[in-house]
């Protein structure tokens, strides 16, 4: 399946089928990040019954600390 | 017209009505790493009435590959960094106020540097999210704006929080995040945090002249090294029962008890202990007293040096501790109080 990740096309495998996938892929499941499908915003309750399909448009921000 | 600022002037967003605006406005600049000095010296360029720079630490050599106020010499002295800061702030811009606190940004410091001195912005330039966190509920207790900055790695995020307009860091983050987030140790290339400031320092010229509607309202995020872009709005974040930005606020993190705190700093192997209470330590007489002992000491009039052989311990005049060379809170603990009691 083929997302557009922060402005960016990307190919993901196949076994991303949900938000939380997505996050696990990434390796940003551990960080607390602001997702947001299609111009809304999933709340982190529904990270893994929120499914995507080819071609939604994904913005993923993750928190870190440092300065 | 002073000829320092015709160029900003010429920006017609600014002008010359925003330049006399900014000139009357006072921002306090949260820490002195890398995002404070740089926005504290954009700001100071761009003649912003007064500043004040509030920071715990001292400039260290690994400082120097992105804290872009510092120099060798301050390294080798160990100067503390607001300290230095304001040295060469002042160098930069003599029209310009500016006021150096050497120490830790507690709940309690923070409520009373903004009730005292009424700053217009506050510049998040802490490395933590409990410092943050005391910042999100002042800003909003004290209706000033705030500017959340940070970095790792080649990656920046940043967000202007408007008290009554955005929601607030607590309805972003919900859950704090504690230990491993905070302590990222993918080290920091000087880009990642030129970019951060840029956006930080933008927000912050658009607040100071008061052109609310370009303020860009998005939480924006990039890598520089993935070459990637976000942005989102997150206006439908805001919490109705948030403790800080609600309709009934507690402001949490402002009420935190006064214990002896005790901190591991992000990727220095080092502890900091902040005692209870007050202490007031003469600075000369401590350095005196461990070179007593045998100890090896280093003294500047604002902090004594002392080696013990794999630790190093660094004493404030308040009693505030860095304890080199160990992650151990116990371990430090030990050496604090068997040295300060
Ligand atoms: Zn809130």
């Amino acid at each position: 399946m083929e997302l557009v990740i922060n402005g960016e096309s990307i190919q993901v495998p196949n076994e991303v089928k949900t938000v939380s996938d997505l996050l696990a892929h990434f390796q940003l499941n551990k960080k607390i990040a602001i997702v947001e499908v299609n111009l809304t915003i999933i709340p982190k309750q529904q990270y893994e019954t929120t499914t995507l399909c080819n071609g939604d448009k994904v913005e993923i921000v993750h928190f870190v600390g440092g300065g | 017209m002073n000829e320092r600022y015709s160029r900003q002037q010429l920006f017609a967003p600014i002008g010359e009505e925003g330049q006399k605006k900014i000139a009357k406005k006072h921002v306090l600049v949260i820490g002195a790493g890398a995002l404070g000095t740089g926005n504290a010296e954009a700001l100071v360029r761009a003649g912003v009435g007064k500043i004040t720079i509030v920071d715990r630490d001292y400039v260290e050599w690994s400082n120097l590959q992105r804290q872009q106020l510092y120099s060798e010499a301050d390294a080798k002295e160990r100067i503390p960094k607001a300290i230095a800061a304001k040295r060469r702030l002042e160098e930069v811009n003599s029209d310009v106020a500016i006021d150096a606190i050497v120490g830790d940004v507690t709940a309690q410091e923070l409520e009373e540097l903004i009730r005292e001195r009424k700053p217009d912005l506050l510049i998040d330039a802490t490395d933590n999210f409990d410092t943050r966190m005391i910042i999100n509920d002042a800003a909003y207790k004290y209706h000033i704006p705030w500017i959340y900055g940070a970095c790792v790695g080649s990656y920046g995020i940043s967000y202007a929080f408007i008290p009554g307009k955005t929601p607030c860091f607590h309805c972003l983050l919900e859950t704090v995040p504690t230990g491993g987030l905070t302590c990222d140790t993918a080290g920091i290339i000087s880009p990642a945090v030129q970019m951060v400031v840029a956006y930080q320092v933008a927000e912050a010229l658009k607040i100071l002249v008061e052109d609310w509607s370009s303020l860009r309202n998005k939480l924006v995020s990039f890598d520089l090294w993935k070459n990637q872009h976000a942005a989102i709005r997150v206006d439908q974040v805001k919490k109705d029962d948030c403790p800080t930005c609600g309709a009934h606020p507690s402001y949490p993190y402002l009420s935190y008890d006064q214990q002896t705190k005790t901190a591991v700093l992000c990727g220095r192997n080092s502890v900091q202990i902040r005692p209870a209470g007050q202490r007031n330590y003469d600075l000369q007489e401590l350095a005196e007293l461990f070179a007593k002992q045998g100890l090896r000491v280093d003294a500047n009039p604002y902090l004594v040096s002392v080696s013990l052989g794999e630790q190093r311990l660094v004493v404030f005049q308040d009693g505030r501790a860095l304890i080199h060379g160990t992650k151990d809170i116990q371990e430090a603990k030990t050496i604090y109080y068997r040295y300060l009691g």
